[in-house]
């Protein structure tokens, strides 16, 4: 445990610390209410909230084929699923730019637009839906959905009743995730996004530029906001595991 | 029926061609548009060499200490009963929500001449930010929860009943989990490992922010592909992203095949 509180505990605990000062930049308020460090945190969120939306509907799409569906090559897809996890961040924006990018074959270039960051990020989120959904589809029983079809129920109503509501934790806590990911990823968008302040400048690379350029107190402020939303998206992923548990037990 | 399955079946195929697939594609592409050996000679840089070299000495420090530290933590969680074990739980988790740079100037602060250890690290001519020392210990942070994850579930599912035969038996502590408990879990650790070891080759945002990229120096693996796309070193961007590209496709095939252990264990 004095592992932990070394590697983890004492950063974390020197970053709050950090933020309270009042270093260069002003208090903490000052530097997080500026309108760069503000445009940087709504751009964020905003591009956090949609990323984690399309993947509802995109994760829950692809986990309901790959567990109902059968076509040749299904077991590569389902493999290929994992890649952006394991698949270095950098590598991810790299590859985004190289197909839609400015040198691009297809004449799709998004580099240095809000639309790239949005893409990338759509990249390294692909599994976090699909992997929690898939498993609770694949215990998930026909029975019930044959039931409500002989009864006349179509296809959505039958979804919309039946699968929907058991799904629905899984979707949540991969949503909740894909968000977290969402929110703190800096690897894949520093390359393709241009980092440009108030238009392209996420949070993440807005705190690294600032202690490059000496401005800790600047970095810290921010960073300690991240670390707040982390926090709360993991107190949010614990609340939605215990709710899911709860439903198992009736 | 059969038409609005195939329906999903394209919907769902067309999203990951246009997201994933495609992307991925083009890298291969890119890398070898000079030819092999053009991918060859980006990679047999001098400073690229030991990128992959940094990078591999850190990955060699933080997996080993993570697995201890992944199956310690496992066993706290599950058997142990303590103050402060929910509290615990949180923090090991932490590193999946939290964003790479905040990991890193975390550090930079505790660690930087202003830090708390900032004063004592240069009267004693320790130097962390800038050196291998901090690269490990991003490396650590951000890879720390992959094998206690996979083990605390693991755990839960095995219960007691065998360890507690051991013990009734005589055996001690250390031979009940030598013979019992590390065997049952094995395809978890193994599992973590694989984990662990690709958040390791692949952190960027923690190290980005300690390492100063030092090129020759502190550059890593992923660094070295920003410093070559910046430097408009195209081929050799994308070969070392091929390079480590091939890498997670690796850790993706052991992927694949560990799982199914891992359910049956």
């Amino acid at each position: 445990m004095a592992f932990l509180s070394v590697i983890v505990g004492l950063p974390i605990a020197a970053l709050i610390a950090a933020s309270t000062h009042t270093g260069t930049s002003g208090g903490f308020w000052h530097v997080v209410s500026s309108t760069e460090a503000t445009a940087a945190l709504k751009l964020t969120l905003g591009v956090a909230a949609l990323v984690a939306l399309t993947n509802a509907v995109t994760g829950t799409l692809i986990a309901w084929v790959l567990v109902r569906d059968d076509f040749r090559g299904k077991a590569i897809v389902n493999g290929v699923i994992d890649l952006p996890f394991a698949l270095p961040t950098i590598v991810a924006g790299l590859v985004v730019l190289a197909l839609y990018g400015p040198r691009s074959p297809i004449g799709v270039n998004i580099a240095f637009t809000r639309t790239a960051i949005f893409g990338v990020l759509l990249f390294v989120t692909v599994p976090f839906v699909v992997r929690t959904v898939q498993p609770v589809l694949h215990e998930l029983d026909t029975e019930m959905e044959e039931a409500a079809r002989s009864l006349g129920a179509n296809g959505f109503t039958v979804f919309r009743r039946i699968v929907l509501p058991n799904i629905l934790p899984g979707i949540l806590s991969g949503v909740t995730m894909a968000f977290a990911r969402a929110i703190g990823e800096i690897g894949a968008i520093v390359i393709i996004s241009g980092n440009l302040p108030y238009k392209t400048e996420v949070a993440s690379v807005f705190i690294f530029l600032r202690i490059q350029s000496g401005d800790q107190a600047g970095a810290a402020a921010v960073a300690v906001v991240l670390l707040a939303i982390s926090f709360a998206i993991l107190l949010t992923v614990g609340g939605i595991r215990r709710l899911a548990t709860r439903y198992e037990r009736v | 029926m059969s038409r609005s399955r195939i329906g999903l079946r394209l919907a769902a195929l067309g999203y990951l061609s246009l997201i994933l697939l495609g992307p991925l594609a083009m890298l291969f592409y890119r890398a070898f548009a000079h030819g092999v050996s053009g991918a060859w000679t980006a990679l047999n840089d001098k400073d690229t060499i030991h990128a992959f070299k940094v990078t591999l000495e850190a990955a060699c420090i933080a997996v080993p200490l993570n697995t201890l530290f992944g199956i310690l933590c496992g066993l706290a969680i599950v058997r142990g009963n303590f103050r402060g074990k929910g509290l615990i739980n949180a923090f090991v988790d932490l590193p999946l929500a939290l964003s790479p740079v905040v990991v890193g100037v975390s550090l930079f602060l505790l660690y930087g001449r202003t830090g708390w250890f900032g004063h004592w690290l240069i009267g004693n001519n320790v130097q962390v930010l800038f050196a291998l020392p901090s690269i490990v210990l991003a490396t650590i942070f951000v890879s720390l929860p992959f094998v206690a994850r996979e083990v605390v579930p693991t755990l839960r599912e095995i219960g007691q009943e065998q360890e507690q035969a051991a013990y009734t038996l005589g055996a001690s502590g250390w031979q009940t989990f030598w013979r019992i408990t590390l065997p049952s879990i094995r395809w978890a650790v193994i599992y973590g490992v694989v984990l662990t070891t690709a958040r390791c080759l692949g952190e960027y945002g923690a190290v980005a922010v300690v390492s100063g990229s030092i090129q020759g120096k502190t550059e890593t693996a992923t660094l070295r592909v920003q410093e070559e796309y910046e430097n408009l070193n195209y081929a050799g961007a994308y070969g070392i992203s091929l390079a480590l590209a091939l890498i997670a496709v690796l850790v993706l095939v052991a992927m694949t095949f560990l799982k199914p252990h891992e359910k049956a264990a």
